[in-house]
């Protein structure tokens, strides 16, 4: 149980960042922060206490093994993850670029 | 037929890479292959509808069928809900594409927008088509990843702006909808949605299944902009460039966010009192809010990108009454004139909207601004933009011979007939306030007197431009023939009976 509330409260200090920081920077770690405490969760509900990697044996069967499906979904959500902090990350320097500054604060031309 | 259904991801996929890998080699190239694509997926998308009538079909991916009625594999589902949105988005999609082909030049960069634009076409086709959850959400951050490239496509300070906060709203979307897709394997050690359904058919943990619907609200409800979580709309629709705005506004807030919503909570949970009453309250809510924001704005492309939120309102307060007078359980007929209703607006809105946003474009393109103010005596220089935008907003207000008044007929008649007085009522008022928003929209931009000389010089806009708002134009006329009851019997009943029979969705996919 502990294992979910640590994800959980991995999950709010990312969402913390998002609302309180001013920098962009630090606005795009928080969310990755958030992303990750969503992945912990997925691979803690394919894992099964004391099980195997998922790679049946013939000579011995009937072992406990893992789930290995939310393995391969944490996988592909990591990947999809890196291309929207890529993609965060080129918007967040082409916004310095344009004002030389990363706070937000100073960049509101769209209101309303 | 079933072997047609990966085409529909995999042609705009292999196109968008050979762009990419051509089209800086070869000149012209990218304007060549892209309306080609979208030109190929329309034909087929209208060959599958043709041949497809009321029964669905469903394609296994590398050949893992199920055994018995337990899927195994990825499953690529296409039945006459999936279809339609086919149609819509792929025939938006070509509009669109063939309208850049002229409005684009002023950008750098031509052919990478030629590879995002088919990357978002593969992205919303593979959510509509594809039959789980997890392929779902790869899809969907296909689609929505190219789309927050597109809306910073002009690098200006604002488009930039919106893009980011575009990202880290949708950022915070994407993860709850993970979440929510997590939690339901957790719970049902299954990613199909038939076969979620019927595990949650033989039983399921209440205040789970609750909070799963409630993340799944929130998620999609994000992507699809209903009022509480639409603050990214606004300036990502209109920060975009212009054909990019009528699919954002067009197709995509209706493939990645109503479609999904209504698939999920008509065919993969059992239906629930409390969350019609949820969808219907938000869909009313965004109705009203979306049209008094839209009321204010001077800005063009904001003023469409609130009206988008208030049309998508009327939408997703259809479906909640669908559900409501399905739960009821007395008033099939109405349920199904409310179910068809928001279909029919669904597609309308598609078509006008995006002919107004293309309408938006031309302007742009020829003036430079997209203030009100700044417009003016445009209907003498530009008659084609003129007649057609007239067109549009007679329509999306509901003017009679034009295809929005009859589906926001269906839907108030819908209301009147499940007694829903005060959504009836409300519906009215909100088309009237939209009729008052487009005359605005009408008198500042075509009517008025011209500010300044530079008016009298203005040309109308080049071929393709005027050519797409032609079709569109007369798109927006002919859909009107769907009012009649057995035009609309042949092509919106096979997509209101997956609907209506819920519960057949899983029994069919299952057995196959």
């Amino acid at each position: 149980m502990i294992v979910y509330i640590l994800c959980f409260v991995l999950f709010l200090v990312g969402l913390y960042g998002v609302i309180t920081r001013r920098n962009l920077i630090k606005i795009a770690i928080s969310l990755s922060i958030m992303e990750f405490s969503i992945f912990l969760i997925l691979v803690l509900i394919g894992y099964i206490d004391s099980g195997l990697a998922p790679i049946v044996d013939p000579g011995t069967p009937a072992q406990v093994y893992v789930d290995p499906l939310p393995q391969a979904m944490v996988l592909t959500a990591i990947v999809i993850g890196l291309a929207t902090t890529a993609m965060l990350m080129a918007i967040a320097i082409r916004l310095y670029r344009k004002y030389k500054t990363f706070d937000i604060r100073e960049i509101n031309n769209l209101r309303g | 037929m079933d072997a047609l259904i990966p085409l529909f991801v995999a042609i705009p996929l292999i196109s968008a890479f050979l762009i990419v890998i051509f089209g800086k080699l070869i000149k012209g190239f990218h304007r060549f292959l892209g309306p080609l694509t979208l030109l190929i997926l329309l034909i087929l998308a209208v060959y599958v509808f043709t041949g497809l009538g009321k029964s669905s079909i469903s394609y296994a991916v590398g050949g893992w069928t199920g055994k018995g009625g337990f899927p195994l594999g990825i499953y690529m589902v296409l039945d006459g809900f999936s279809v339609l949105m086919l149609c819509i988005i792929n025939l938006i999609g070509l509009i669109a594409l063939f309208y850049s082909l002229a409005y684009i030049s002023k950008y750098t960069a031509e052919s990478n927008y030629f590879a995002l634009f088919c990357l978002i076409v593969a992205g919303m086709n593979g959510v509509v088509l594809s039959g789980d959850l997890f392929n779902l959400f790869v899809f969907l951050e296909v689609s929505v990843i190219s789309s927050y490239a597109l809306v910073a496509f002009g690098v200006g300070k604002t488009e930039l702006e919106a893009s980011f906060k575009y990202q880290v709203l949708g950022g915070l979307a994407s993860m709850l909808i993970l979440l929510a897709i997590g939690l339901i394997y957790w719970h049902t050690k299954t990613l199909n949605i038939a076969d979620i359904r019927s595990v949650f058919d033989a039983g399921y943990n209440r205040s789970f299944y609750v909070f799963v619907q409630v993340l799944l609200i929130a998620g999609f409800g994000m992507k699809a902009a209903i009022i509480p979580f639409h603050a990214w709309l606004p300036d990502a629709h209109s920060s975009a460039p212009s054909p990019i705005s009528a699919m954002l506004s067009g197709v995509l807030i209706k493939a990645v966010g109503v479609y999904v919503l209504i698939r999920l909570f008509f065919n993969m949970f059992v239906f629930s009192y409390e969350i019609a009453l949820i969808l219907t309250s938000l869909g009313a809510i965004s109705m009203v809010l979306g049209s008094l924001l839209a009321i204010i704005q001077w800005d063009l492309k904001r003023l469409l990108a609130y009206s988008s939120i208030s049309q998508i309102g009327y939408v997703v307060m259809a479906f909640g009454m669908g559900i409501l007078l399905l739960l009821r359980g007395n008033n099939e007929a109405a349920a199904v004139l409310a179910i068809g209703g928001g279909l029919y607006h669904m597609i309308n809105h598609a078509v006008f909207k995006g002919l107004l946003f293309l309408n938006a474009g031309s302007i742009e393109h020829r003036l430079d601004t997209r203030d009100l103010k700044k417009m003016g005596g445009l209907s003498k220089v530009m008659p084609v933009t003129s007649t057609t935008s007239f067109v549009a907003s007679m329509s999306i207000s509901g003017i009679p011979p034009f295809n929005g008044f009859f589906s926001k007929l269906i839907i108030i008649i819908a209301a009147i007939n499940g007694r829903f007085y005060l959504l009836a009522v409300l519906a009215i008022l909100v088309s009237i306030i939209t009729l008052g928003y487009f005359l605005k929209f009408q008198r500042f931009a075509f009517f008025n007197k011209a500010t300044g000389q530079a008016v009298q010089k203005i040309k109308e806009v080049p071929f393709p431009m005027s050519f797409s708002m032609i079709f569109l134009a007369v798109l927006c006329l002919a859909l009107s023939l769907l009012a009649i009851p057995s035009v609309r019997e042949t092509v919106l009943s096979p997509a209101i009976d997956v609907l209506i029979q819920a519960e057949l969705y899983s029994t069919t996919i299952l057995g196959m």
